[in-house]
């Protein structure tokens, strides 16, 4: 490790914590339906889609009115994105005169963008057309995106509402989040990206004579308007298949600090909005030291174990005072690269500057364990705050009980309702990962996909798993996951990942919603200070690792301790 | 102040207790009593497959017969552990619902022939017979046969039976002392009783049904918790089950008791085994506090107390004033002025009367003059409202400041200055002025006060530390309720407070979130002591505040709703305190049994194991025993509770974790090495 790795992380984590209360702040409003900077632009294109959806429609629902519409949207979604790739060949915009998706293939990227997965089974310069990319996934980046956050906006609004079943409108929410910040948001960092030397045009490719004299068609396209909504909306679904890694993606050390910024600055900054919110930003602080605790040590652990060098190399006479350069573009180095992968999956992004798959055993191990973490430090726009609230509430329940009262947070009393529900979403995670892993693990079909024997290729699997159910969308690359067997169990476990996690999610809110407000007084235990911090802490990490445990040993656990004897499979 | 538990309470380790509970936990081990403690269910069934492969094991000589023996025994015992931690809960209300029953047997009952309490003919029946709204008569001597009220007459009654306090009890038609239970004894006089409560729901047997935890049910935090607990256990189903998939893929060959006792070591056993013998606890420590609850909700509901209402008579100040003070007028010397209050005062009865006199002997060194026996006493009416003496000539008399006045023929106004002012300071410290007039002069003031608990402030402080506001309702005017709240240290007060008032500052508090302890005996504290989250009835008030309240206080002693609070705490505390538990010693039980599981197949996992125990086997083994040991372990601390202080939220969580979390996460390393040692030394694995 050296001092100037450190400095790249530590100016992109003051950037990202620079942002946190103008951004929270200006979510906030926005979810509060009031004013905000950027109203005089975009007021009366707000003003025109709700009118245009009628009045009738936009009335404060229940969480289950408001689960519906948000199902219902998605599910529109879903059927536009399938017919768009599958028909991409008779459509304009195509100029490279790609043909229709495969069917398989469009079931798993439609999933895959509609959960805001961006899972991306095919290399996207070979197989979508412009059409395809801009009217079909940039689409989905946005109101993938948007859902997440105006879900969270339900959640916050269980905890900030007295004794109210109604949680806000999904039509006005999800127009809102589009229009006032990502929108804005995505149009000044493409600009940026633009500036930088990421490409934006609607040509497919350009010829360049290399300098053996041999004709080279380099593909380009709509690179940087996709770029910066992929990061600020936490897609990840790359332009290319190399994903950020490829240079067009992301040029220079400068591009990535800022893909880094981009992809945390609104999952941290929903913290304060929730602060704000329920009227104690302290609140929202402490829950943002639990992410920085957890997203912190991963960092460590990964550069680290990626600044080491690989001893298997080294003992070949390769020079490890890079680190373990495998896999990774010279024009970021170690730290630059571990940190992009802790980040990127510590959110639920999922586009890579490196690949996962050539880290050392505790450097990927680091992802994957984010990932199974549940991907709530801070985790994907909205879904990460709601997720690491209802980890929150399950932690003040057993505190909560350790000091003599039902236990409350936020003045809200956390009962028999609540905790079902909150266990039946922590159920899904498990469920999906290691359901579909153990069964592909003796399943010659799957095997078949696999590029290693042994720990590594059992990480592979269960990487691939972890990173669909958790909406991620990164992937251990050694393996070929466009098998109908893959497409298939991937897109369900996308699905039961977002929509078997939220739904629960939106009845503890709405259950939460219904309930009085209660006054905190000495003998409620305080949800702000170090204690209830380290106590999140705990949970996470005892929760998340003994579900994994017997698995990781035998993955990257097992893998690691291997190294030293230089047995390989 | 002592109280004495209606039966005596049972030591934890009885002998009797322990005997009827080793028996009972092996009857708990039918699966359609367990299946309502999920954990301690998949435990059963799980122990059933394990001795299925031991069987087997037997059968086809193939297998490790020896190690999955052990396996399917200690499972077994994890079981018959959890059962008799509930059994011994449960032993302690049994042993004290057949002290109880004995005052129950049937007894004979004079039913009235006629609708008509003053016709007293009647007809003898058995108890049993009596129907809702009979009239029985019962005289000196007889048993009270059923629950009721007392419409005619008043008699002295022992009510040892159910109160474990010998003194007798006044019970009376009207008022609120008119309620009598059935099981106890009328001493004197005699009463005719209207029954109230049909045999088989007296509050006797009540009482029985509550301690003998018949009408069980979860309550509702104990529901949630439950949740939790089989939420984690299906968690953990899911790790081994797909453990079996992964680890195949691997090469590793892990056998069914294997995969069972890592199952059987991550899911919450000890938490599972020990919730409900918590809950019966907590409702048997109220029980030895002379307090019965209706519910276990109530109990923990107890614990949730934001505010707790409380009555200023009896509660904060003791029930009578006494006289602290005399003021005479200018021109009458102290001694002379304690001298005619002595006089005036002697044959006064009333605590009032009788502190007169204590002070004048006492602080003024005054005697009673000569002859005072033979002074005719002038007692206390309703319509003078004045009392006194008349004696050797001199006619004195004192009472209320307005009645004097009026007994001397003057106004206020016209009465001297120092009398006047006098009147006014005592008013502004929250006492009760008394004016004393002889020959009808005005001589001078008494000042009676309301005399704070001595120790009340104290409490109330520990209250607040708990987070729990107090509010003093009293009938006093505002002036004086203001003074004796400051004395006592509340929070707030309610002054000339009406039971609508009570009432409608409840339903605020609750509108805000607040939770709201009470407590009361007035059939006109009935509506709030209904509305209030918690109420405790006084048993020695009427039939109504009984039945409106959650909680009946045997002793009658409105102070003990702090205590009720405390127990409901320490019932929450426990819980969350063994569940925490629990949860942190999985951490060092993977380190037992992961590296055991795969060392075969990738022997480097051998760093996994930081016990250096002795083999593979035994790891599992020692595991598994562990698991089973430290629910026996722990039963004393669930029945006894854990520790409550008043200290406040965070440090309180700070000690508990500290405690039962780190504790939690470290024990285990240290138990499983221990027994490991032990295991590898007598060759059982």
């Amino acid at each position: 490790m050296t001092v100037f790795g450190w400095l790249q992380i530590l100016f992109v984590l003051a950037l990202v914590l620079a942002s946190v209360v103008p951004l929270g702040r200006h979510m906030a409003r926005v979810f509060a339906g009031e004013r905000t900077f950027f109203s005089p632009a975009v007021g009366s294109i707000e003003r025109g889609l709700l009118a245009a959806a009628g009045r009738s429609s936009l009335g404060p629902q229940t969480w289950l009115g408001y689960t519906l519409a948000m199902m219902a949207f998605n599910a529109a979604g879903f059927v536009l994105l399938y017919a768009i790739l599958r028909l991409q060949g008779v459509l304009p915009g195509n100029p490279q005169g790609f043909a229709g998706v495969e069917p398989w293939l469009a079931f798993n990227t439609a999933i895959s963008f509609v959960t805001n997965t961006n899972w991306q089974a095919y290399g996207g310069e070979t197989t979508m057309s412009h059409l395809s990319q801009m009217a079909g996934l940039t689409v989905q980046n946005f109101l993938s995106a948007a859902t997440g956050m105006a879900l969270a906006a339900v959640m916050i609004r269980g905890f900030a509402s007295s004794g109210s079943d109604r949680v806000g409108n999904f039509w006005v929410d999800v127009t809102r989040v589009t229009l006032h910040v990502l929108l804005p948001g995505s149009i000044v960092l493409a600009l940026i990206f633009v500036a930088l030397g990421i490409p934006q045009t609607l040509l497919a490719s350009v010829d360049a004579t290399t300098l053996e004299g041999a004709k080279q068609t380099i593909a380009l396209g709509p690179v940087a308007s996709q770029e910066a909504i992929k990061l600020l909306g936490t897609n990840g679904g790359g332009f290319f298949n190399a994903n950020a890694a490829h240079p067009f993606e992301n040029p220079t050390a400068i591009t990535n600090a800022l893909e880094i910024w981009a992809l945390l600055a609104i999952s941290f900054a929903l913290t304060h909005t929730f602060g704000r919110m329920v009227g104690d930003t302290r609140q929202g602080w402490a829950i943002l030291t639990v992410m920085a605790i957890i997203l912190s040590g991963c960092l460590v652990v990964a550069y680290w174990a990626e600044a080491g060098g690989n001893p298997l190399l080294t003992a070949l006479g390769v020079d490890p005072s890079l680190g373990n350069m495998e896999g990774k573009e010279v024009r970021f180095g170690s730290a630059a690269s571990a940190f992009y992968a802790v980040a990127t999956t510590a959110t639920s992004t999922g586009s890579v500057d490196a690949m996962h798959e050539s880290f050392m055993p505790l450097g990927g191990f680091m992802p994957l364990l984010l990932i199974k973490l549940g991907e709530i430090v801070p985790g994907g726009v909205g879904s990460g705050l709601f997720g690491i609230l209802v980890i929150a509430v399950v932690t003040v329940f057993v505190a909560g009980l350790m000091v003599g009262r039902t236990p409350e947070y936020l003045g809200k009393k956390i009962e028999a309702r609540e905790m079902k529900l909150a266990m039946l979403a922590q159920l899904i995670l498990p469920a999906t990962i290691l359901g579909f892993t153990a069964v592909a693990a003796l399943l010659p079909t799957a095997l078949a996909s696999l590029a290693n024997a042994g720990p590594h290729g059992l990480t592979e699997l269960l990487y691939a798993y972890a990173s669909a159910t958790g909406n991620n969308g990164s992937a251990f690359a050694g393996l070929s996951a466009d098998t109908p067997w893959f497409d298939a169990t991937l897109g369900i476990a996308m699905f039961l990942g977002r929509f078997g996690y939220v739904v629960p999610v939106m009845a503890i809110a709405g259950s939460l919603a219904a309930k009085p407000r209660a006054v905190a007084s000495a003998g409620t235990f305080p949800t702000h200070g170090p204690l209830f911090v380290g106590l999140v802490v705990a949970v996470i990490l005892i929760l998340g690792g003994l579900q994994f445990f017997p698995a990781f040993a035998l993955g990257p656990i097992a893998e690691h301790l291997l190294i030293p004897t230089g047995r390989t499979f | 102040m002592s109280h004495h538990p209606i039966a005596a309470a049972p030591s934890l380790f009885d002998r009797g207790i322990l005997t009827r509970a080793t028996f009972d936990a092996f009857l708990k081990l039918d699966p359609r009593r367990l299946v309502r403690n999920p954990v301690i269910f998949v435990t059963e069934v799980v122990a059933l497959v394990v001795t299925l492969v031991f069987a087997e094991d037997v059968v086809t000589g193939s297998g490790a017969p020896a190690f999955d023996g052990q396996i399917a025994a200690w499972l077994w015992f994890t079981v018959l552990f959890a059962n008799f931690a509930e059994a011994v809960a449960e032993g302690r209300g049994k042993a004290q619902a057949d002290a109880l029953r004995k005052t129950r047997s049937d007894t004979l009952a004079k039913r009235l022939l006629f609708d008509d309490p003053e016709d007293s003919a009647h007809s003898v029946v058995s108890s049993l017979e009596l129907e809702l709204d009979d009239l029985v008569l019962v005289e000196a001597g007889d048993v009270i046969p059923a629950d009721g009220e007392v419409v005619r007459g008043v008699a002295s009654v022992n009510e040892s039976a159910i109160t474990g306090e010998s003194a007798p009890v006044i019970r009376e038609s009207g008022g609120d002392r008119s309620a009598v239970t059935g099981g106890t004894t009328v001493l004197s006089d005699r009463i005719v009783v209207r029954i109230t409560a049909a045999p088989g729901s007296t509050f006797i047997d009540r009482m029985i049904a509550l301690v003998e935890g018949a009408e069980r049910q979860k309550t509702p935090n104990e529901l949630a918790l439950s949740i939790l607990l089989s939420g984690l256990t299906l968690i953990f189903l899911i790790t081994v089950v797909t453990l079996w998939g992964i680890a195949g893929y691997s090469g590793a060959t892990v056998t069914v008791p294997v995969l069972i006792a890592l199952l059987v070591t991550l899911i919450p056993t000890t938490i599972g085994g020990l919730l409900s013998a918590i809950g019966i606890a907590g409702m048997d420590r109220l029980i030895r506090f002379n307090v019965i609850a209706t519910s276990g909700r109530a109990v923990e509901a107890a614990g949730d107390v934001d505010t707790l209402l409380l009555d200023k008579t009896g509660t904060i100040t003791f029930g009578n004033r006494l006289a602290t003070e005399f003021l005479p007028v200018p021109g009458i010397t102290a001694e002379a002025f304690a001298e005619a209050a002595l006089v005036a005062s002697h044959a006064d009865e009333t605590p009032e009367g009788r502190s007169i006199v204590a002070l004048a002997n006492g602080h003024h060194g005054v005697v009673e003059p000569a002859g005072v026996e033979g002074a005719s006493f002038v007692p206390f009416t309703a319509q003078t409202r004045l009392s006194g003496a008349d004696f050797a000539g001199r006619s004195i008399r004192k009472g209320a400041v307005d009645a004097v006045l009026r007994h001397v023929g003057i106004g206020l106004d016209r009465a001297p200055a120092a009398f006047r002012d006098a009147v006014d300071r005592i008013a502004r410290a929250g006492g009760t002025p008394l004016a004393v007039c002889e020959a009808g002069r005005l001589i001078g003031a008494i000042h009676l006060k309301d005399v704070v608990k001595p120790d009340i402030k104290e409490r109330f402080a520990e209250l607040r530390a708990m987070g729990i506001r107090t509010v003093m309702v009293t009938g006093d005017n505002p002036v004086t309720a203001a003074a004796i709240a400051s004395e006592a240290g509340v929070d707030d007060f309610i002054a000339e407070a009406t039971p609508q008032d009570k009432l409608a500052y409840i339903r605020s508090e609750q509108r805000h979130g607040r939770l709201i302890a009470m407590c009361g005996d007035g059939t006109n504290d009935a509506p709030a002591l209904a509305q209030a989250d918690v109420g405790v009835a006084m048993q020695s008030g009427t039939q109504a505040a009984r039945e409106a309240g959650n909680m009946v206080d045997l002793d009658s002693n409105p102070t003990k709703l702090i205590e009720v609070v405390a127990i409901g705490k320490q019932l929450l505390m426990t819980r969350g305190s063994l569940t925490t538990f629990s949860i942190a010693n999985d951490v060092a039980k993977y380190f037992a049994i992961v590296p055991a599981l795969f060392v075969a197949t990738y022997p480097e996992l051998g760093a996994l194991d930081v016990m250096g125990l002795a083999s593979p086997e035994s790891a599992i083994l020692s595991a598994v025993i562990f698991n089973a040991l430290i629910i026996v372990a722990l039963i004393p601390l669930a029945l006894k509770g854990i520790a409550y202080r008043p200290v406040g939220a965070a440090a309180l969580l700070r000690r508990n974790l500290l405690v039962y979390g780190v504790g939690g996460l470290a024990l285990p390393f240290v138990g499983i090495k221990a027994i490991d040692l032990l295991v590898a030394a007598l060759h059982l694995a």
